[in-house]
Order: structure tokens, then C-alpha cells, then sequence
């Protein structure tokens, strides 16, 4: 969770992750954004994040991301 | 079936009271009926494109969803014997077989898509390079009508059948309710591309008659014909002369002709888009917003974000996600990383995924090179304003203007004469002429053109244009209003002569200042001369 | 639902109703055009309903027949009492449905129709569609004829509310506009439309030559339905060509009208082979150059008409007859205070 928290940071330094739950839904992340966060996770923690699971419900609080990411590395 | 036609508002007339008096269960193939009627008035032999286009989806839909469906039965009924090397072998036999159904169905449809659309542009441009090397040997062009809609309701099938393959919605199982979703004649025309998680909630539900949402459905209509006819259809005539003669009218002319093709193209479409998610309201059928009041948008980013919804969220969805996630792009990601470092790495997906994005977004509006000028052309934009970002944030943090109304005015004003260039694409028909119009701007000095009347030679009169300030300044009212809430829903609170009078009064705005009809025709055909 | 409520609820829509139809149904009234102080000729087509219906001849056609004959000479001079069903380039299946419209109300003894309008095989332009038909009133006649008539973007519906044709008319509405809501003012005499100036005519051209000289099938098709009519009712058909030199009349179209009313026994009177007998000057009988007769033209024609149609049709005297001639001694009355108005107007000695 640290490393993603870190990752997020570098994204956007003035969110606070631990309480924002509607990063998508009010549009603080968007698109591009994703898809770097997607190729920094899949760098740090080695998991394939594929278009399918680009739903706002996976990217819209660092909690549902992590979540995401534990499930992908479960599933492998 | 124009929705600007008698023609269409007879057939609204007779379906929508036709709708609410049958036995609800009636409803939803009442409408399938009707659109279908809607597709076949412009032109019977057109169904059969559309009418291919349903089955098939239909069925690869149906053949992934009972292979997935199995597979987990199949796995649930083994989960004791089998190991997790051989169950994942399976699983991955399973999806490729998946894959192959929607990649056979994918590649029919959009082949039948590009054939009809892009044939002509292909041969042109094949014969553009035979011609510069021997001169001879000339293909001849198709003569194939474009069917109506054919880019949306594809894309709107597209859209669900990745969804299933996904497994995002569950496949529709009765062939006619989803022809419904395919053809759902409000929105055949211009879209939007709806997704089937959306749209298939309202679409064939049973509807009770519902005053207030059929009126307002109706006063959503009537917005978008005061759009269409009073505004987009008027402002044509000053379009089409600055644009139709390139040479004659540079200059102070092409800023004109650049600003009234904005005003046409946000009218029209918009316009049109409130009839279709009006028409759809008043049956009951909940259309997802297209947009968002686009020219208040503060960055061309922004604006792509509320301009056309639908299509972006279906390019970001089935191409962007898709091709910015996929294998070779992360390994390239990867590479260029440990090569040139965190910076490139990161970027190249990126860039290379919004590329394709636009790429294809171009050639979606239409077969031509101006089209994927225009898509790269913003691009180029977004991804420079991309690398820009840091350089804004040292001058915001420097001069604290940011949030300051005078400097939000500033930011929406520059996206606004951004979007109105990148639109010129839209309006040329080549691109030499797109550039040549483009530096005339800055080059003609022809400005004395603004005042000494020679705007009223381009067959717009005085009229008219009061009549283009008056609209365009009540649609900008109406969209300042609509920040802090629906503008219907306020009128429904005043009493009943008010609200009378608003909606009265419109009408006969649209009835007398519409530009509709031979009487229009043959003003317009007077101006013409003089 | 209680009752004081339901009765305030059908209230408002009747009171709503009452607002939307008649607020539409003034402004269509206002924004019709009038044809009252120019284009006149819009005017003609209804002004016939005004009449009491007893004619003995019925003029249809074009130009040339509401500007070469007045039916006031024919009644003066002869008591024939007559009226001309014309309008600006009427198209032929116009005039055969303004003869269907005519017979319900009446039927003549003779009926002349101006063969120039064969020329046209279709709707030429929808600004005479207009003049021609809207003041048709409504019957299945003026249903077939907007049919027969309309151009591909043109709209029944428009005819039907003629506000969605004239809606933009709101940016040139005068004090005419106004004043004629309601009431219009009669702007022919019998439909004839008068004018007293004079415009000799001068190089005329001759005809180009053209591809082929055949009528189109279904302006003959309509020439055709009005013999046949004729022939049901037992009305005498008279074929005439005015005497205008152009647009230009080719020998080979004389000739096929010429043939048809042999085979069907009919008149006809190519005027413009008749100076002599007319008396038809050029310079002085004309008020554009050749195109259309000036009164003098048209009372020389009327004189001819009024005598043949006496003498060899067998027409009576009507003049005897006290009602009629009230009504003709109010119309003469008008007539020659016109004629003295235009005298005036263009300055012209007192013919």
C-alpha cells in the first residue's frame, strides 16, 4: 500500500489518497493519468492490468486499487 | 426521416400517444417496429445493413457468453480434480476460443463499415499514386451509399459485444429486444453511442404514462429544434458561400466563416442531440448526456472531456484502455524505460496509445485526409499542452491567477478559438485550402470587411444576424443557468401562464424565425443572386 | 380528483387551446401575403367566390387571357356576362382543376382556355403554384390540383397552413398587411386585370429553335380532360392563342393544337394570326413591349370575342335582365373610374 500510496503522490502531490474515495468519479484522475498509473503498478508490482478492469469502481479511492491489484496477484 | 421534417413530427404524433395507450408489455416492440419504419424511410434496402449487423452481434454475443458460462461450470464441476496449471490451461483454451468469435465478428462488421465508408477514399488515393508514377491504370470508385448511421449503430454493437466478450454486461438473449438496442431510432441519426449497461435499463421496461416526464421530454425537443432550425440551419447559408469559395473569401472572411462554423456545428449537433434524448425521455428511454456545455471548458483536454461523450468515452474505452494496457505496449513501456529512462517510459504508451486514438477518431468522422489531419492535429495539441503542464504550474504558482474569474474567462476564450481552428479541418475540403484559408487570417489584413457591409453579401442579412446574436446569447443564458441546476425544473415551479408563455413563446420563436421551408429556400435563393 | 379542481383543470386547457389556436390562426392571417397594391395577380383566383355564379363564359388561363379580354366590353357591347379564372402562368392542370372548382358552383355555356401554358409539361416555379392555388377554396379539386402542381420541395402541409410557407413574412409585414387581414379589396374586373399605358413592341425575337416540338405528355393529358369535360357538361370549348408576340408561339405547336380541335370539332383562334381582323396595333395595343395587350389591346379582343360568341356561337343579350344589369352598372361604375385613375397616373390623354 505504501508503494502505491508513493506512486499516486508523484501523479498528483496535492490529493490526499487516504480519504478521497471518488478519484475518477470527480475526475482528478483521469485517462492518461490511468494509463501510467498502470504502467508504474505493473512495474512495481508486477501484475497485468488489463482494459477490463478499467471500471471507476477500481480506481476510485487508493483502498478499491489496492484491492484490485491484490486480486490480480492472487489470480496469477 | 429528417427530425426536421412533417414527416418525422407526424410519426412522433402517432407513436407516442400509440405507445402509452397498448398494453405495456407492447411497448418495447412497438418501438422496434417503429424504428425500423424510421430506418426503412431512408432507404429499405438500407436494413439489410443494419439488420446484419444485429445478428451477428447478436450471435457472437450469445456463442461467448454460453462458452464462458460452461467453462465455469465446467471448472465449479472439476474444482477438486483439476490443478491450477491445468485449470488455467483451460481457461486460456476457452478465452481463445472467445477471442476468435469476437475478433471473426469484430472484423465482419467494421470490414462492412469500412467497405461502405472507405472504400472510395482507399481507391482515390490509390489512384492518386498510380497517377504519379505512370499516369494510367485507374481503379474506378463504388457506388455504394452510405447507410444511415452506419458509424454509430456499429460502434454502439462494437461497444457490447467487447463488453460481453469483457463480461462487463451479460449477452441479451431475446434477438429482437437487442435489435431494439441496435436501431433505437432516436438516437440512428447522430448517435450518441450508447452502451448497453446503459441504455438497455429504460429501453424495454414497461412505461406508465408520465406527465411531467413526457412534457418534459417535449421541452427538451423543442430546444433542440430552436437550435437546429433557428440557429444551425440559418447560420448555413454564411457558411456554406465562405466556405464553398476558398479564394474569394479570405481573410477577415475565413475568421468569420470559422467562428460561424463553430456556431452551426455546436447548434446543430447539440440541437439534435437534445431531440434525440427528448424524444427518448417523453417515451420513457433514458439517453446519457452527450454533453456538457463544451465551450466552457478551460483546456482543449477539458473540452474532449464534455464535447461528444459518448464517442470519446467509446475511444477510450475500446481503444485507449485496451491498447495502452495491452502486452507489446507494456513491454515497450518497459524497454524504454531501462533504455532512456522514467520520464520516456512512462510517456510512450501514452503518447502511442492517444495517437491511435485520435488516429482513428479522425478517420472516424469521415474518409478523408482533412479528418486525419484534424484527429492528429489535436493530438499534437493535447500532448504538447501534456508536456506543457509543468510550465503552467511554475506560472500559476508564480502569479497566483489561477480560480480568478477574469483568468478562467481567459482560459475558456483561448480553448474556445483553439476548438473554432481545429475546426477549419471540419470545413475545408482539402487540406491545401485548409492551410492556405488558415494563413490568410493573419496574412489578408482584409479586416475593413467587418464593417462596411460586406458581411451582408454572404447570404446572411442584418435579420439574421440579430436573430444568430439573440439565439446564441439565449443559449449561452440557458448553459450559465444550467451550472446550478435544470433550467426545466425551475420553469416547472412557476405557475402555469408562466410556464405557458416560456414554452408557448418558444414554439412560435422556432414557427417564425425558423429557417425552415420554400419560403427560407427562396430568400436564400434571392440573396444568392444579389 | 376533486370537482372545483377537475373544473379548473379542463379551464385551463380550454383556455389554453383557445390561446394556441387563435393566436396561430391571427397570425397566419397576418402574414399571408395580401396581393392587394403589387403582384395583384395573387389576388385573382379568389375573388370569383365573391360573385354572384351565372356566367355565360368562363375565361381559363394565363397572362394572356386576364390581360387581353375585359369582360366589361363583352357585357356593355354585347350582354354577355363573363368571367376570367385566371392567374399568373397558370399551369394547365391548374386551369383544368380551376374548371372542376368552377362547375360546382355553375355551369357556363363556353369555356375559353388560352393553349399557351402547354408549353409546360411540369410546375415551373412554386411561386405560381402559389398565386394560382391558394385562393382555390378547399374542395377535392384544389386537393388534386396542389398535387398535380407541386414542385419536389414543396409540402401539402404548407398549403394546408399557409403560415408554415409565409412564417418568415414577419420582417416585411407594411400597414397593408394590416389592413387586409380580413377584408381585401377587388383587384380585377371579372378577373380581368387592367392596364392603360403603352409600350410598343420592338425587335422582338424570334423562337430559338428547340429539340423537339412535341407537348409533353402530361400537359397534353390535361388538354384532353378539359375537352372531355367540356364535352360531359355540354359546354362549348373554345381554343384561343393571344395575341402576344412573346414568349414565342411555334408553327409546329400551332399545328398540333390546330389538329386536336379538328378531331374534336372544337374553335380555335390563333390571335395572333387574327391582327387584321382585330385590329391589333403593336404600338399602340400593347404595355410591355408585345407581351401583353394595354385596355386597348383588350377591348379590340373583346370586341371580336363579343361578336363571334353573338353571332356564331348564338350567345343572347343578356342586358335585359334587371338584376344582372344593377350588378354590371356597379362594375362598369368602377371600371371607368379606374380607367380614369390610370389615365391620371401615367399622365395619358383621356382615350
Amino acid at each position: 500500500m505504501k508503494e502505491l500510496l508513493e506512486i499516486l503522490n508523484d501523479l498528483h502531490p496535492d490529493v490526499d489518497y487516504e480519504t478521497e474515495e471518488h478519484l475518477v468519479d470527480n475526475m482528478i484522475l483521469d485517462s492518461m493519468d490511468i494509463v501510467s498509473l498502470i504502467s508504474e503498478i505493473s512495474e512495481t508490482f508486477d501484475v497485468t492490468i488489463t482494459a477490463k478492469d478499467i471500471v471507476p469502481d477500481n480506481f476510485n479511492s487508493a483502498k478499491a486499487l489496492f484491492a484490485l491489484i491484490q486480486r490480480l496477484e492472487d489470480e496469477d | 426521416m429528417l427530425f426536421t421534417s412533417y414527416a418525422f413530427l407526424g410519426f412522433l404524433l402517432v407513436l407516442i400517444p400509440a405507445y402509452y395507450l397498448i398494453p405495456k408489455r407492447w411497448q418495447w416492440p412497438l418501438l422496434l417496429a417503429a424504428s425500423y419504419l424510421f430506418y426503412a424511410a431512408a432507404g429499405i434496402k438500407f436494413l439489410a445493413y443494419i439488420l446484419v449487423t444485429t445478428v451477428t452481434v447478436y450471435a457472437a454475443a450469445c456463442l461467448m457468453e454460453d462458452n464462458l458460462l460452461r467453462q465455469k461450470a465446467y471448472v465449479k464441476a472439476r474444482k477438486e480434480e483439476l490443478s491450477r496449471e491445468e485449470k488455467k490451461a483451460y481457461q486460456d483454451s476457452q478465452k481463445r476460443i472467445r477471442l476468435r468469435w469476437l475478433t471473426a465478428c469484430l472484423l465482419l462488421n467494421l470490414g462492412i463499415l469500412a467497405v461502405v465508408k472507405y472504400a472510395n477514399f482507399v481507391i482515390s488515393n490509390i489512384n492518386g499514386v498510380l497517377s504519379a508514377f505512370s499516369g494510367a491504370g485507374r481503379l474506378s470508385f463504388m457506388t455504394l451509399a452510405l447507410p444511415m448511421g452506419i458509424s454509430f449503430y456499429t460502434f454502439q454493437a462494437i461497444g457490447y459485444l467487447v463488453d460481453v466478450y469483457r463480461g462487463t454486461v451479460p449477452a441479451e438473449r431475446n434477438l429482437l429486444k437487442f435489435g431494439l438496442f441496435i436501431s433505437f431510432f432516436p438516437q440512428l441519426v447522430q448517435g450518441p453511442i450508447s452502451r448497453f449497461g446503459d441504455l438497455s435499463r429504460t429501453l424495454c421496461e414497461p412505461h406508465t404514462w408520465d406527465g411531467r416526464r413526457v412534457s418534459f421530454g417535449l421541452q427538451r425537443m423543442l430546444w433542440g429544434y430552436f437550435k437546429k432550425m433557428v440557429i444551425a440551419d440559418r447560420v448555413l447559408a454564411g457558411v456554406s458561400t465562405i466556405v464553398g469559395s476558398p479564394e474569394t473569401y479570405g481573410g477577415a472572411y475565413a475568421l468569420v466563416g470559422m467562428l460561424l462554423y463553430t456556431l452551426e456545428l455546436y447548434a446543430d449537433f447539440t440541437g439534435g442531440i437534445d431531440i434525440t434524448i427528448g424524444v427518448s425521455e417523453a417515451l420513457g428511454v433514458v439517453v446519457q448526456e452527450n454533453f456538457h456545455r463544451p465551450y466552457f471548458s478551460k483546456s482543449l483536454k477539458e473540452y474532449w472531456r464534455r464535447w461528444h461523450i459518448s464517442m470519446c468515452n467509446w475511444f477510450r474505452d475500446y481503444i485507449f484502455y485496451p491498447v495502452s494496457t495491452s502486452k507489446p505496449m507494456q513491454k515497450l513501456s518497459k524497454f524504454t524505460r531501462r533504455r532512456f529512462g522514467e520520464r520516456a517510459g512512462k510517456r510512450v504508451p501514452v503518447y502511442l496509445s492517444t495517437f491511435t486514438v485520435w488516429l482513428a477518431t479522425g478517420v472516424w468522422h469521415g474518409a478523408s485526409w482533412n479528418f486525419i489531419v484534424w484527429g492528429l492535429a489535436n493530438w499534437v495539441v493535447l500532448m504538447a499542452s501534456e508536456e506543457l503542464e509543468p510550465l503552467y504550474g511554475k506560472f500559476h504558482g508564480r502569479f497566483r491567477v489561477e480560480g480568478k474569474l477574469w483568468y478562467k474567462i481567459f482560459q475558456v476564450g483561448r480553448t474556445f478559438l483553439l476548438v473554432c481552428c481545429l475546426n477549419l479541418f471540419d470545413c475545408y475540403s482539402s487540406l491545401a485550402d485548409t492551410f492556405s484559408v488558415f494563413a490568410s487570417i493573419f496574412t489578408t489584413g482584409n479586416w475593413y470587411v467587418l464593417w462596411d457591409g460586406s458581411l451582408l453579401g454572404l447570404g446572411l442579412s442584418m435579420l439574421d444576424y440579430g436573430i444568430l446574436a439573440v439565439g446564441t446569447l439565449a443559449m449561452l443564458s440557458v448553459s450559465l443557468v444550467q451550472r446550478s441546476g435544470g433550467i426545466r425544473e425551475r420553469i416547472a415551479k412557476r405557475p402555469y401562464a408562466v410556464r405557458f408563455m416560456v414554452w408557448y413563446g418558444l414554439f412560435l420563436v422556432i414557427l417564425l424565425a425558423g429557417a425552415y421551408g420554400v419560403g427560407y429556400d427562396a430568400s436564400q435563393f434571392i440573396y444568392n443572386q444579389f | 380528483m376533486s370537482e372545483t379542481t377537475k373544473k379548473g383543470q379542463a379551464l385551463k386547457i380550454a383556455v389554453s387551446a383557445a390561446v394556441v389556436l387563435g393566436s396561430l390562426f391571427l397570425l397566419q392571417k397576418l402574414l399571408e401575403p395580401k396581393y392587394v397594391d403589387d403582384v395583384v395577380e395573387g389576388a385573382f383566383v379568389a375573388e370569383y367566390y365573391q360573385e354572384e355564379k351565372d356566367f355565360d363564359v368562363i375565361f381559363i388561363g394565363d397572362c394572356e387571357v386576364y390581360e387581353n379580354f375585359s369582360p366589361a366590353v363583352l357585357w356593355q357591347d354585347y350582354g354577355i356576362n363573363s368571367y376570367i379564372r385566371g392567374s399568373a402562368e397558370q399551369y394547365i392542370w391548374q386551369s383544368y382543376y380551376l374548371l372542376e372548382d368552377t362547375l360546382r358552383y355553375e355551369t357556363p355555356e363556353v369555356v375559353v382556355f388560352n393553349v399557351q401554358s402547354l408549353q409546360f409539361n411540369e410546375s415551373q416555379r412554386e411561386a405560381y403554384n402559389r398565386m394560382s392555388l391558394e385562393g382555390m377554396k378547399w374542395s377535392s379539386s384544389k386537393v388534386k390540383a396542389i398535387f398535380a402542381s407541386m414542385k419536389e420541395n414543396e409540402n401539402f402541409l404548407d398549403y394546408v397552413f399557409p403560415i408554415l410557407r409565409y412564417h418568415s413574412r414577419w420582417s416585411e409585414l407594411s400597414g397593408t398587411d394590416l389592413q387586409y387581414m380580413f377584408q381585401k379589396k377587388k383587384v380585377s374586373f371579372n378577373g380581368y386585370y387592367m392596364r392603360v399605358d403603352v409600350r410598343p413592341a420592338e425587335n422582338i425575337p424570334e423562337g430559338k429553335p428547340l429539340a423537339d416540338y412535341r407537348f409533353g405528355e402530361n400537359a397534353w393529358s390535361y388538354l384532353e380532360k378539359i375537352a372531355a369535360l367540356c364535352e360531359e357538361k355540354d359546354i362549348e370549348l373554345i381554343l384561343i392563342k393571344a395575341p402576344s408576340l412573346y414568349p414565342y408561339w411555334y408553327p409546329e405547336w400551332d399545328e398540333q393544337v390546330r389538329e386536336f380541335a379538328e378531331e374534336k370539332g372544337l374553335t380555335y383562334l390563333n390571335f395572333l394570326e387574327l391582327g387584321e381582323e382585330t385590329g391589333i396595333d403593336y404600338s399602340t395595343d400593347t404595355y410591355d413591349g408585345g407581351l401583353h395587350m394595354n385596355l386597348s389591346g383588350a377591348e379590340k379582343l373583346s370586341h371580336y370575342l363579343g361578336r363571334l360568341l353573338r353571332e356564331d356561337v348564338g350567345l343572347s343579350d343578356r342586358r335585359g335582365e334587371a338584376d344582372l344589369s344593377a350588378v354590371w352598372t356597379e362594375k362598369l361604375d368602377a371600371y371607368e373610374a379606374e380607367k380614369l385613375a390610370q389615365y391620371e397616373y401615367y399622365g395619358m390623354e383621356i382615350g
